[in-house]
């Protein structure tokens, strides 16, 4: 998911004695198996996880990760498994989350059983350091995504990141990481940027899996970018492991004339973060998700309405297996165009 | 003062509660409309008011929304959450009062079921009627009564249910959501075609929840959607007095494409997976269920 793995991978190789698989940057290839072997109308993230699973496997893992969450997301891991082993693999599934339980114990003696060397003392120590790590990440994705439509020399960002990444991967201490993450934010800072006083502003929300893996969105965001385009968004790892349960109260309480009961996994925080766009001077919000996502689509009409009241405009891009990325890149180009449009007025 | 009249839409969770709700309201003395089955205009309204990827269960809901809303003072909108920690529902049952108080312009009693944070069924009855201005010994004593006529009828039909277990003829299980299955364009159909060919049909949903949801462990011990385990407990309950399977879900539903695929992985018998949407054309299905039953009768 996104660039999630890099922190993911740092943790298990460094409390486990075990090789860890890079996942492979999913490709039409992933999407032609997931769907193969996934029920027709299960949403895009089941298709998408099985066909990098099918990959994986090939290439010769033996342990399979997955989490959990609050809709169809919590029941994935049975079934993904049942249909990996009627394929005939051999391996050992980990199921992190089971239906919003946290199974420790049953986790820990899993991987006692793959490594029995494993340290729970070291496993504590290199967590936290992961979880700085994470939050770290996001924090300077959300300076790119706010600057890098502004770039001036082409692709300065994303080198930036890649040779941050690298560093971050090597650290073993707190104080070491957060030297490195101030370091990088202040050369982050003194890349140049051409930034006019007028942008246009957008902000994304939508469902989760979606909007981090910029494979699911056809790098909507890149696209975004080359329109200099300043773009906002919420969902981030850091946000989901440890905002959530607040931040779910806050945006109830700060829609509540359009909501009054939780809605289910991301939906009402997606209406709280809509109507915070509106009053916070965006001039266009873009809602995605993955087919047949069954909250957002209970979220999308109160969207609609909120948006028709400030009198902001909303694009809804909902993807899937056979969504056509020249499709996507023209609605966009006539959503932009529309913004530029009201703009100038 | 006027009567208060409150609506009860037949979508969704009529099929759940719809028994309950009339028999509390004829004890209170508040008139209560129910709508019509579902017809072809109620599709057409609801349609127009739902987005096109909605699941068709829930369009059909907002058809009859759509129908009552002239006709009465207040609507009947419930927020089902949890029944505990390992029975939750599908997300739709949590955002009906949402969705249709942004949708469409009526006054709503809500109620709101979510036992994990302990609002539960007695408190969220007593609740509905307090803002029609009924006081708590009423609205108890309706509830106590209401709860137990449904009851009762249930035990009525489960006993029936069994009663088909013993017949002669083909015996066919279906596995289906009630608002699915009992609906006039749905399941409706299905089920009086089947009748026609001389099918005896037993309804996985009317059988002793408490058992049949233990019983789903056989299948899948991870499943936390209640309703969805109720139905395929019974699979396991009769699995040797059947001769077939079939299992009808609405387009796209959520849990039950988890959940049926995860099911029919793991059975041995006959089955045959239906996914009904908003075409009107009944001869595919008609010819699907047609050779479907001739396997089975030939085996």
């Amino acid at each position: 998911m996104g660039n999630y793995f890099i922190p993911v991978k740092y943790l298990l190789t460094k409390c486990l004695n075990i090789k860890v698989l890079n996942p492979p940057k999913i490709t039409n290839k992933t999407i032609e198996l997931g769907v193969k072997n996934s029920p027709e109308f299960v949403c895009m993230p089941f298709k998408y996880t099985l066909g990098t699973f099918i990959e994986d496997l090939d290439r010769g893992a033996n342990v399979l990760l997955q989490a959990g969450g609050g809709c169809r997301y919590g029941y994935y891991g049975e079934l993904q498994e049942k249909i990996l082993k009627d394929l005939g693999y051999d391996f050992i599934y980990i199921n992190l989350i089971n239906g919003g339980n946290h199974q420790i114990c049953k986790i820990y003696r899993l991987i006692k059983k793959i490594d029995p060397k494993f340290k729970i003392y070291k496993f504590i120590k290199y967590f936290i350091i992961t979880i700085k790590m994470v939050k770290y990440m996001d924090k300077i994705d959300d300076y790119i995504r706010k600057n890098i439509g502004f770039e001036v020399i082409p692709n300065s960002f994303t080198d930036l990141q890649k040779e941050m990444f690298k560093e971050f991967s090597k650290v073993n201490s707190l104080y070491k990481l957060r030297k490195l993450y101030h370091k990088y934010f202040k050369k982050f800072k003194l890349l140049q940027v051409n930034k006019p006083k007028n942008v246009l502003k957008v902000g994304i929300i939508g469902e989760l899996y979606t909007i981090m893996e910029p494979f699911a969105n056809y790098f909507l965001e890149t696209e975004l970018a080359k329109m200099h385009i300043e773009i906002k968004r919420f969902t981030n790892a850091y946000y989901l492991l440890f905002q959530k349960r607040k931040g779910s109260k806050k945006y109830l309480k700060y829609a509540s004339e359009y909501v009054k009961y939780k809605m289910g996994a991301d939906a009402t925080d997606n209406i709280g973060r809509c109507k915070y766009l509106c009053e916070n001077g965006y001039d266009g919000i873009i809602h995605i998700k993955s087919s047949f996502c069954t909250p957002e689509i209970a979220a999308m009409p109160i969207i609609s309405k909120i948006s028709r009241e400030y009198n902001i405009p909303v694009i809804y891009f909902s993807f899937d297996a056979n969504t056509s990325e020249v499709g996507i890149k023209t609605r966009l180009e006539a959503f932009y165009d529309m913004l530029e449009m009201r703009k100038n007025k | 003062m006027d009567k208060i009249t409150v609506g009860l839409p037949k979508g969704i969770y009529y099929y759940y509660y719809g028994d309950m709700l009339k028999y509390f309201f004829n004890n209170l003395g508040i008139n209560i409309v129910i709508s019509p089955d579902t017809n072809r205009e109620i599709i057409d309204e609801g349609i127009k008011y739902s987005n096109d990827e909605m699941c068709y269960s829930l369009k059909i809901l907002l058809g009859h929304v759509s129908y009552l809303k002239d006709k009465c003072d207040y609507l009947i909108v419930p927020r089902i959450n949890n029944f505990g920690k390992k029975d939750q529902t599908c997300t739709n049952f949590l955002s009906f009062y949402d969705l249709i108080k942004n949708i469409f312009n009526i006054k709503i009693i809500d109620f709101n079921i979510d036992y994990l944070n302990l609002e539960t069924e007695v408190k969220a009855f007593i609740q509905m009627a307090r803002k029609l201005g009924v006081n708590k010994k009423r609205s108890l004593k309706a509830y106590k009564v209401a709860l137990e006529k449904s009851e009762k009828k249930l035990r009525k039909e489960i006993f029936k249910n069994m009663d088909k277990l013993n017949s002669p003829k083909t015996k066919l299980l279906i596995v289906a959501h009630p608002y699915n299955i009992y609906d006039r364009y749905i399941g409706k159909p299905i089920t009086t075609f089947l009748e026609k060919m001389d099918v005896e049909i037993i309804y996985a949903d009317k059988f002793n929840p408490k058992i049949t949801n233990k019983l789903s462990t056989c299948y899948s011990k991870q499943l936390y959607w209640k309703y969805n385990k109720e139905i395929i407990g019974s699979i396991k309950l009769v699995s040797n007095q059947i001769n077939g399977i079939i299992f009808l879900s609405a387009f796209p539903c959520g849990p039950d494409s988890l959940v049926n695929e995860l099911v029919i992985r793991k059975l041995d018998l006959p089955t045959l997976n239906l996914v009904i949407d908003d075409n009107d054309s009944l001869t595919g299905i008609e010819t699907r269920l047609e050779s479907f039953v001739d396997i089975i009768e030939q085996k």
